[in-house]
C-alpha cells in the first residue's frame, strides 16, 4: 500500500513536469487537437453525405466513433513521450533518485489523461458545431466521457509499454498505427457492425473499441432507433469495457514497469 | 577508517567489450577519489554501477556502507550524481528541475521549494532561474545538474567528467565550485580525462585503462613514477635530432620521447624552471637550435606514456554507453 502511495505523490511530480512542458511547447497540444477536428469535420461531410445510418443520422452515429478513435490515437502520445524521455539524460536523474520505480510510467499515463480531456473537449465543440448533439441528461454524459477517458487511460499503457520496447518515437507512432487502425476501423465506430461481413462482424462485436462507442452513444443519447444489440459484449458495453479496462491494467502495468527497469538500464 | 565506497572485483560486459575487467576502489570518507581515464576506459560504467544505475556482472559494491545490489533504495537516499550529460529537463525552468528533484527526495513541498531557490543562489542562477533550461549555457546547464545532485545532502558524490567540454572559463568555475564542496567534507568519486583536473581536485588518483586499474596513489605520487613536468623542445633542424636527445636524457625520468616529423622531443622532468633552464644552456653550448621551448604539465596522455607505454587511445570498439553517449551529445549540441 505504501508502494501505490509513493507511485501515486511520486507519479503527480513527473506528471506536473510533463504537462508544463505542454505549457512551454504549447504547438504540440495545438498540432494533436487539430485532427480531431479534422476528423470530426471530414467524417461529417465526406462519409456524413453517402453513409445511411437506418433509424438515426450517421452525424449522430459518428461522433461517439470520432471521439473512441481520437483517444487511442492520443494514447500514442504517451509511448512516444516515453520513448523520447527515455533517450534524454533525465532518466539517470530519475533511476538515481529514490522515487518510486514506477513514477515516470504513473506520471506518464496521468499527464495524458488531462492530454485526452483536452481532445475530448475540442471533438465535443466540433461535434456541436456540425450537428450533433447530446440528447441525454449532464450525468449519463458525463459517465460517456469517464468511460472513454478509462479506457484511453488502459490503452495508455499498452503504449507505455509499446514507447519503452521500442526507444524512438517515430517508431512508437509506425508501430502502433498498425494496431490501431484495424482495432478502430474494424469496429463499429464509423459503420453498423452488426452489417459487416462474418468473421469481421464477430470480431467488431467483441472488439473492445465497438463496446466504448456503444457505451459513449447510449450515454449521449444518439442510438435513435437503432435496433437493440444482441451481442453480450453490446448489449452490456459498460460492463464489457470495465473488463477489458482491468485486463489491460493487470497485465500491462507490471509489464511496463519491469520494461521500464530494463530498458532504462539496458544500453548504459 | 570508514570506506564510503568499495568496490572489489568489478566486472562489467557488454557483449564482447569488457568495460571492466576487475576494479577495486576504496574511498575513505570525506574524500575525493579521481578515476583517470581516457574514453572506454570504464569510468562511467564504473559510475552507473556505484549509482545502482547498472547491475555488476561479478564482484561487489558498497557505497555508503551498502550493499547497492541489494539495497538500491537506501542508497539512492545518500548519493547525489551529476552526469557528463547534464540530467535536466530542457523545458522546465532551472527553479521547477530542482524543486522536481527536491519533490521526488521527498523532501516535501515546502522545503523542497526553499532548498530550490537555496541551491539556485549557491550556484549564482538566481537570476538564470525562472527561465527555461535550453536557454542556459553548457555551463550553467553543469553547474544546475551539480545542484540537482546536491539536493538532499547526499553523502557520497558521483561526478562523471564534471568539466567535460566546458569551455575554460567555465571549467574553472566548475573547478572552484567541486573544491568547495569538498571543502565542507564530502565524500567525492569524480572522474576525469585530464590530469590536471584530478591533480587539482582528488586527494587519491586511480589511473585506469580497459577496465582495470593501471595505478593508484596521490596526486604527488603518480607525479614522481611518472615524472612531474614535461619539457618540450621543437628542433629547427632535424639533424639535431639525436645530439639533442641526448642532452635531454641527462635531466629526463625514463625515456625522451622524439618525434621526428615535427622535430619534436619531450623529456620527463621534475626540476621545474631550473632544468629548463639548463637544458637551453646545453642546447645552445650545442649549437642546436631551437624554434619552440616549454614546460608544461603532464596530460593523460603523458601518463599512460609512462605507464603502460601505450598513448592513451580511445577503446576502438567504443562500449554501448558510450556510442550512446556522444550520440545524445550530439542530438543536444543540434537542439541548442
Amino acid at each position: 500500500m505504501r508502494n501505490v502511495a509513493l507511485a501515486l505523490a511520486d507519479g503527480a511530480v513527473v506528471a506536473k513536469r510533463n504537462l508544463i512542458k505542454i505549457k512551454r511547447v504549447p504547438e504540440i497540444l495545438i498540432f494533436t487537437t487539430m485532427s480531431p477536428i479534422m476528423f470530426v469535420v471530414l467524417f461529417a461531410y465526406v462519409f456524413g453525405s453517402s453513409i445511411e445510418i437506418p433509424g438515426t443520422t450517421y452525424r449522430e452515429y459518428l461522433i461517439a466513433g470520432v471521439f473512441v478513435q481520437t483517444v487511442i490515437f492520443g494514447s500514442t502520445f504517451t509511448g512516444a513521450g516515453l520513448a523520447d524521455d527515455m533517450t534524454k539524460g533525465i532518466i539517470d536523474r530519475f533511476r538515481s533518485l529514490p522515487m518510486s520505480r514506477s513514477a515516470v510510467l504513473v506520471g506518464r499515463t496521468g499527464s495524458d489523461i488531462f492530454y485526452n480531456m483536452t481532445s475530448i473537449l475540442v471533438m465535443t465543440i466540433a461535434g456541436l458545431v456540425v450537428g450533433w448533439r447530446i440528447r441525454t441528461g449532464v450525468f449519463e454524459a458525463i459517465g460517456g466521457f469517464l468511460t472513454l477517458l478509462l479506457f484511453a487511460y488502459a490503452i495508455s499503457w499498452i503504449m507505455a509499454f509499446v514507447g519503452m520496447k521500442v526507444s524512438s518515437p517515430e517508431v512508437v507512432q509506425n508501430a502502433s498505427f498498425m494496431f490501431i487502425f484495424p482495432m478502430t476501423f474494424i469496429a463499429n465506430t464509423f459503420v453498423r457492425s452488426d452489417l459487416l461481413p462474418g468473421p469481421l462482424k464477430t470480431f467488431a462485436e467483441w472488439n473492445p473499441v465497438s463496446a466504448v462507442a456503444q457505451a459513449a452513444r447510449e450515454a449521449f443519447g444518439n442510438t435513435g432507433s437503432l435496433p437493440q444489440p444482441d451481442v453480450w459484449s453490446l448489449a452490456n458495453p459498460i460492463a464489457y469495457t470495465l473488463i477489458w479496462v482491468g485486463i489491460i491494467l493487470v497485465v500491462f502495468i507490471p509489464l511496463s514497469v519491469r520494461q521500464y527497469n530494463r530498458a532504462a538500464g539496458r544500453t548504459k | 577508517m570508514t570506506h564510503m565506497i568499495r568496490t572489489s572485483g568489478l566486472v562489467k560486459h557488454y557483449g564482447k567489450v569488457v568495460a571492466l575487467d576487475g576494479l577495486d576502489l576504496l574511498v575513505p570518507k570525506g574524500t575525493v577519489l579521481g578515476l583517470l581515464g581516457p574514453n572506454g576506459a570504464g569510468k562511467t560504467t564504473a559510475i552507473r554501477i556505484l549509482t545502482t544505475l547498472l547491475e555488476p556482472d561479478e564482484g561487489s559494491v558498497e557505497v555508503a556502507g551498502l550493499d547497492v545490489r541489494t539495497q538500491p533504495d537506501k542508497v539512492r537516499e545518500r548519493i547525489g550524481l551529476s552526469g557528463q550529460n547534464a540530467a535536466v529537463d530542457e523545458h522546465l525552468t532551472g527553479y521547477e528541475n530542482l524543486d522536481m528533484v527536491a519533490r521526488l527526495y521527498h523532501l516535501g513541498r515546502r522545503r523542497s521549494k526553499a532548498r530550490a531557490r537555496e541551491l539556485l543562489g549557491r550556484f549564482e542562477l538566481t537570476e538564470a532561474g525562472d527561465r527555461p533550461v535550453k536557454t542556459y549555457s553548457g555551463g550553467m546547464r553543469r553547474r544546475l545538474d551539480l545542484a540537482a545532485a546536491l539536493v538532499a545532502e547526499p553523502e557520497v558524490l558521483f561526478l562523471d567528467e564534471p568539466t567535460t567540454g566546458l569551455d575554460p572559463r567555465s571549467r574553472a568555475q566548475m573547478w572552484s565550485t567541486i573544491q568547495e564542496l569538498v571543502r565542507g567534507g564530502s565524500t567525492v568519486l569524480l572522474t576525469t580525462q585530464y590530469m590536471e583536473e584530478a591533480d587539482r581536485l582528488a586527494n587519491d588518483i586511480v589511473v585506469i585503462d580497459r577496465g582495470r586499474a593501471i595505478a593508484q596513489g596521490t596526486a604527488d605520487e603518480l607525479k614522481a613514477q611518472i615524472g612531474g613536468e614535461r619539457v618540450e623542445t621543437v628542433l629547427a633542424n632535424a639533424a639535431d635530432l639525436p645530439p639533442a636527445q641526448a642532452i635531454l636524457s641527462g635531466f629526463s625520468v625514463g625515456e625522451v620521447q622524439v618525434d621526428e616529423q615535427t622535430r619534436r622531443l619531450t623529456a620527463a622532468v621534475t626540476g621545474g624552471a631550473d632544468v629548463l633552464r639548463h637544458v637551453l644552456q646545453r642546447l645552445s653550448e650545442a649549437n642546436i637550435s631551437v624554434v619552440d621551448v616549454g614546460l608544461r604539465r603532464p596530460t593523460l596522455d603523458d601518463v599512460f606514456l609512462s605507464l603502460t607505454g601505450h598513448h592513451a587511445e580511445e577503446v576502438e570498439e567504443s562500449t554501448a554507453d558510450e556510442l550512446d553517449e556522444s550520440s545524445h551529445e550530439r542530438e543536444r549540441e543540434d537542439a541548442r
